[in-house]
C-alpha cells in the first residue's frame, strides 16, 4: 500500500470519500510518523489516543455520507490554541499544568468540519521568536538538511513546530499564528506553503495572546490548494472576539486556476537592499518572470517607509505583549512560585516562568509604555504604523498584489549563535511591514538554494483580497514546481 | 540612549520580574542595544499623521450590555495554583 503521509489533504478528502482507505488508516500512518520522528521535536503534546477516537467518527460520518469539509484528515495544532482538555503550554513554562476547559475557535472550526487533531505542536515561547529556540520545550529541528551536511537547521519562528511536521510528512497541514511573520517565515525554511490571512479574519478567541492588533491565525500546509481548504474553514466571523471581521470570507478554493492574466504585479524596490543575499534576488526575479509569462505585468514600486517597520514593530508587539502577558502572575493557573508578599509572589513566579527572551520583550514594552517614554515611543511608533500601512494603500491603487523574498536567507544553524537579538529581527524584515499594516500574506515555496535548502516568495494583497493573493500563490506553485522534502523516510 | 541600571531595575518592578543583581549588567546591554536600533523612527516626520491604533479599519461592534456566560466556579478554578472553596488563594495582603 503507497504511503497515506504522501498524499495531500485535497488527495485524501477524494480518497476517503471512495472509501479506497479509512480515516483510522490515514491517521494510524500519520501517528507512525510523528513517532518516528520524535527526534525533530515538532509536538509537544502527542494525542494519538484521541486522534484515533476521532477518526473513528470520521469513518462512522463518512459511512453515513455526512462528510465534512476536512472529514478524516489528521492535522497539528500550535500549541498556542487553547484545546478542550489536552495541555495548552505557548512553549512556556509559566503555563505549566495549564489544561483549558474550553476550545479556541479556530480548533474548534477544524473539529466541527471533521478534521483529526494529531497534537500540540512546538513553538517560540508566546510565539516570539524567529527560530524555534525559545520554547521551553527545546528547539525544533528542520527536517532539510543542506546537501552533504549533517549539521541541525532552525525551522524558524515562530511556528516551527507546525512548518517542520508539515514539511515532514508528520501532518497533512497545521495551523500557525503570524504576528510579525511566524507563519510566512517558518514556512519558507522548511518549504512549505504558508496563509496570514487579513488581520480580522481568523477569530484570536482562545488563541494565546502575544501582541493583539498584529496576531492573526493561518494555515500551514504543503500545496496552495490545501491552504485554500483549511482557510476557508478557520475563518468567519466571531462574536466572542470584538476585531473578528463581520464579512463573509470568499471561497478561495474556488479561485483556484483563475490564473494573473492581466493583473499587475509590483516589486517594492526597498526590498532589494544592497547586499541582499544573490540567490534570494535571482529567485525573486525568477518568480516576476513566471508571473510575467502568465500574462501578469510586472512593475516596481515604492513603500518608501519600509526600513522603519521593524523598529516599529519592536515597539508596538512588546508593548501589546507587555500589557497582555501581564494575567500570568501564578493566580489563577500555571506555575506559582512562593512568596512572602503578593508582589513578591508576582515576581518570583514571572522570573521563575518567562524564558530570556520574552522578559526582554517584556521589559521593552513595559518600558516605551511607562509614564514619560509613551508619547516618545509608543505614541510615534503607532504614527509610523499608519505611515506603512498608507505605503501600502498607495501601492494597491497601482498594482493588484506584490511579491518579494519571504526572508533574507534559507534556515540557518542550530549551532549558528545569534548573540545578538537584533540581528534575530532581521529574520523578519519582510514579513513585518504586512503585519503592521493588517493586510494579507502567504509564502509559497518556490527554489532551493546551491546547498539544496528551500527559499520562499511571499505574496501579498490589500486587505480582504484573499482571492487575489491565492489566485498569484497557485501561478507561483505551479511554475516553481517546488519538490517538497524527498528522501529522509 | 542609554539605560541604566536603575532604569532597569525600575521597569523590571514594574513588570514585576525579578532581577538577580548579577542579571542587570548584561540586561542593560541588550536593552540599550535593541533601544538605541529603535531610536532610528525619530527620523520620521509624523507631525501630521493620526496614531494607527489597532490592525484593522474597522468599527467595533456593539452588543447588548448583558449577562451571556458565567456561574461555572469549578471550571474557571479548575487550574488554580492553590484554591479555598470558590476562591483563588493569595498570600495574605491584608493585615
Amino acid at each position: 500500500m503507497t504511503d497515506l503521509t504522501r498524499f495531500t489533504i485535497a488527495q485524501a478528502r477524494d480518497h476517503l470519500r471512495k472509501k479506497d482507505f479509512t480515516a483510522l488508516e490515514l491517521t494510524d500512518a500519520h501517528i507512525t510518523a510523528m513517532e518516528k520522528y520524535r527526534h525533530l521535536n515538532a509536538f509537544i503534546t502527542e494525542t494519538a489516543d484521541l486522534a484515533r477516537e476521532r477518526a473513528k467518527a470520521s469513518d462512522f460520518r463518512i459511512k453515513n455520507s455526512d462528510a465534512k469539509p476536512l472529514e478524516g484528515i489528521p492535522l497539528g495544532i500550535k500549541d498556542l490554541f487553547c484545546t478542550q482538555g489536552v495541555q495548552t503550554t505557548a512553549g512556556s513554562h509559566i503555563l505549566k499544568g495549564f489544561t483549558p476547559n474550553y476550545e479556541s475557535t479556530v480548533s474548534q472550526k477544524l473539529r466541527d468540519a471533521g478534521s483529526v487533531m494529531l497534537g500540540k505542536l512546538n513553538l517560540d515561547e508566546f510565539a516570539m521568536g524567529s527560530s524555534n529556540m525559545t520554547s521551553h520545550f527545546g528547539n525544533v529541528v528542520n527536517p532539510w538538511k543542506a546537501r552533504g551536511h549533517s549539521d541541525d537547521l532552525a525551522p524558524g519562528g515562530s511556528s516551527g513546530g507546525s512548518a517542520a511536521a508539515v514539511s515532514a510528512h508528520l501532518a497533512m497541514g497545521a495551523t500557525g499564528t503570524d504576528t510579525g511573520g511566524s507563519i510566512r517565515q517558518p514556512a519558507a525554511f522548511c518549504g512549505i506553503v504558508g496563509v496570514k490571512p487579513t488581520y480580522g479574519r481568523c477569530s484570536r478567541w482562545g488563541v494565546v495572546a502575544f501582541a493583539s492588533s498584529l496576531d492573526q491565525a493561518g494555515p500551514m500546509t504543503r500545496t496552495v490548494r490545501d491552504a485554500a481548504i483549511m482557510l476557508n474553514v478557520m475563518t468567519g466571523y466571531d462574536p466572542k472576539d470584538s476585531t473578528s471581521a463581520a464579512m463573509a470570507m470568499p471561497d478561495v478554493e474556488a479561485v483556484l486556476g483563475k490564473g494573473v492574466k492581466g493583473m499587475k504585479i509590483g516589486l517594492p524596490k526597498q526590498y532589494r537592499p544592497d547586499g541582499l543575499d544573490a540567490e534570494v534576488g535571482t529567485l525573486w526575479d525568477k518568480g516576476a518572470q513566471w508571473l510575467k509569462e502568465a500574462g501578469a505585468e510586472v512593475i516596481e514600486i515604492d513603500l518608501p517607509h519600509t526600513k522603519y517597520a521593524l523598529p516599529t514593530y519592536y515597539i508596538v508587539a512588546p508593548a501589546e505583549a507587555s500589557s497582555n502577558l501581564a494575567r500570568y502572575d501564578g493566580v489563577r493557573y500555571g506555575l506559582r512560585v512562593a512568596g512572602n508578599s503578593l508582589d513578591e509572589m508576582y515576581a518570583k513566579t514571572r522570573a521563575a516562568g518567562f524564558g530570556p527572551e520574552v522578559k526582554r520583550r517584556i521589559l521593552i514594552g513595559t518600558y516605551v509604555l511607562s509614564a514619560g517614554y509613551y508619547d516618545a515611543y509608543y505614541l510615534k511608533a503607532q504614527k509610523v504604523r499608519a505611515l506603512i500601512a498608507q505605503d501600502f494603500v498607495q501601492a494597491f491603487a497601482k498594482v493588484d498584489a506584490i511579491l518579494t523574498p519571504t526572508a533574507p536567507t534559507a534556515a540557518f544553524g542550530l549551532n549558528d549563535k545569534v548573540v545578538d537579538p537584533v540581528a534575530m529581527y532581521l529574520n523578519d524584515v519582510f514579513t513585518v511591514p504586512a503585519s503592521l499594516a493588517g493586510i494579507p500574506g502567504s509564502s509559497i515555496p518556490a527554489g532551493l538554494t546551491a546547498h539544496g535548502l528551500p527559499l520562499g516568495l511571499q505574496v501579498l494583497t490589500k486587505r480582504w483580497d484573499e482571492e487575489t493573493l491565492f489566485r498569484v500563490c497557485q501561478v507561483l506553485e505551479d511554475s516553481a514546481k517546488f519538490p517538497g522534502l524527498i528522501g529522509e523516510s | 540612549m542609554s539605560l541604566d541600571k536603575a532604569t532597569v531595575r525600575r521597569i523590571a518592578h514594574l513588570a514585576r520580574i525579578e532581577v538577580p543583581d548579577a542579571d542587570l549588567d548584561p540586561m542593560v546591554k541588550e536593552l540599550t542595544g535593541i533601544m538605541n536600533w529603535i531610536e532610528q523612527l525619530k527620523e520620521v516626520n509624523t507631525d501630521a499623521v493620526a496614531p494607527m491604533t489597532g490592525g484593522t479599519d474597522m468599527t467595533l461592534a456593539w452588543r447588548k450590555d448583558t449577562v451571556s456566560d458565567g456561574a461555572q466556579p469549578e471550571k474557571v478554578l479548575s487550574n488554580a495554583p492553590d484554591k479555598h472553596d470558590h476562591f483563588f488563594s493569595v498570600p495574605k495582603v491584608v493585615e
